[in-house]
């Protein structure tokens, strides 16, 4: 089998965002997206701190210490773009007015529960920004992360033992194996990388997988 | 004759007391008003409560004044960076209370002070250990939790531009909270990069009009920006 590594993972999700989407891009692996969008689609990628339409990271000498992404690094605004401030830019993803948002994950549950905020551990120092505000607020919430732990863990669980950061708001998860949909009945199985049978997958991650291999 | 602008960031902030509620802008550095939280640390108004979406970054502005122990509470949404080693030394220490507030509730709870809102029910959150404790209600087909506003007894800004009357402009995403916390404060001190006379800022485009806005600082800027 070959994983997808970080930007192959990243292109395949780019690969799903359509012409015409507004979307926001968390952080981390996430943001490794902006870099894959199909050229020729016009998408108008949202940032929490008050952006509609970042555009890529400057050239170096080019940075402006009043323009970054919700990552706190230096970014740049495409033609067209706006600014706002922090109570529209949460208004907006509330209201349901985006299309995605693609977030990172700890873990995933069967019912689309997302934890991806705090690992939980005593002494840690919780940080939530606007993860949960994304989680219940767009239309479509995508996960981007790895299929298993470094000690091979399944990342999809059947309930979440990490602080949830949203209940039952994920729609889709990509994976360095497997893409795969949260439906009502269950995990809907609709891509797998080279080399994966659906069994080696179910085998892996645990839960209870369905299979619903569209054409490649 | 209104005129808001005062000489000095000194002058500014000089009756702030010990225990005030201080909001203050900016997302990371970009909008944060260093110069004021410079003369609020030369001017020791101690066991304060700040409002900010972080904890500091390094050892300038926010993370400053946390690090020279000024602070007894922080309400923000994210607080742990790489760089917010003043915050953490505290945090661990006991002594510093952290309310961890998710960022878009941050805002609202801002703007709703700012706009007169007793409280109101918000999506996000519902279901996790930051509802805990707190109030919620099924509105049709979802679930939401009751917030309150967040007042303060100041805000500290920085915007781009300001006449005086305090009318603002900003840069980019400097933006950020200003708007929203200058509405919610008792005293909303500015700094700006520039003063314009009256009638300099088309009326068509200013984001923060001087209603929200009591002092007005020019501060000197260091801004890096691209040429």
């Amino acid at each position: 089998m070959k994983k997808l590594d970080r930007k192959q993972l990243a292109a395949r999700v780019a690969r799903d965002i359509p012409e015409g989407a507004y979307v926001n891009l968390g952080i981390g692996l996430p943001t490794l997206i902006a870099d894959h969008l199909p050229k020729g689609r016009e998408i108008i990628v949202h940032s929490e701190n008050g952006v509609l339409g970042l555009g890529p990271r400057p050239a170096p000498g080019a940075e402006d210490e009043d323009l970054t992404n919700a990552g706190k690094e230096p970014a740049t605004l495409i033609t067209g773009g706006a600014y706002f401030h922090h109570a529209d830019s949460f208004g907006m993803i509330r209201g349901r007015h985006l299309d995605f948002a693609v977030l990172g994950a700890f873990q995933v549950s069967v019912a689309g529960d997302l934890a991806n905020w705090h690992t939980g551990g005593e002494g840690d120092i919780p940080a939530v920004g606007g993860a949960m505000d994304l989680a219940v607020g767009a239309k479509q919430v995508l996960v981007m992360m790895e299929h298993l732990t470094k000690d091979g863990k399944s990342k999809i669980v059947e309930r979440c033992t990490y602080p949830l950061t949203g209940a039952r708001c994920v729609n889709r998860i990509y994976t360095d194996l497997a893409v795969i949909d949260v439906k009502p009945d269950g995990l809907h199985v609709v891509d797998l990388v080279d080399g994966l049978s659906f069994e080696e997958l179910q085998r892996l991650t645990g839960v209870s997988l369905k299979k619903f291999l569209t054409a490649a | 004759m209104i005129d808001k602008i005062v000489p000095s960031a000194e002058a500014a902030l000089a009756d702030i007391p010990d225990g005030a509620t201080i909001m203050i802008g900016g997302f990371g550095n970009a909008g944060m008003p260093t110069a004021l939280i410079d003369a609020l640390i030369a001017q020791g108004a101690s066991n304060l409560t700040i409002v900010n979406n972080n904890a500091g970054n390094a050892d300038t502005g926010l993370a400053a004044l946390v690090g020279a122990k000024r602070v007894r509470k922080v309400l923000c949404s994210f607080p742990r960076q790489t760089d917010s080693w003043h915050f953490d030394r505290l945090y661990r220490a006991g002594e510093i209370e952290l309310e961890l507030v998710p960022q878009g509730t941050l805002a609202e709870r801002i703007r709703a002070a700012g706009a007169g809102i007793g409280a109101f029910y918000t999506p996000t959150a519902f279901g996790t250990r930051l509802a805990e404790g707190k109030e919620t209600r099924r509105i049709g087909e979802r679930d939401y939790v009751l917030e309150y506003p967040i007042h303060a007894d100041y805000a500290l800004i920085k915007a781009d531009r300001a006449d005086r009357w305090g009318n603002l402009t900003y840069r980019m995403t400097a933006r950020n909270f200003a708007p929203i916390m200058a509405s919610a404060a008792k005293c909303t001190v500015v700094q700006v990069r520039e003063i314009v006379d009256l009638g300099g800022i088309d009326p068509e485009v200013v984001v923060t009009p001087g209603i929200y806005v009591k002092r007005v600082v020019k501060v000197a800027t260091t801004l890096r920006k691209a040429a």
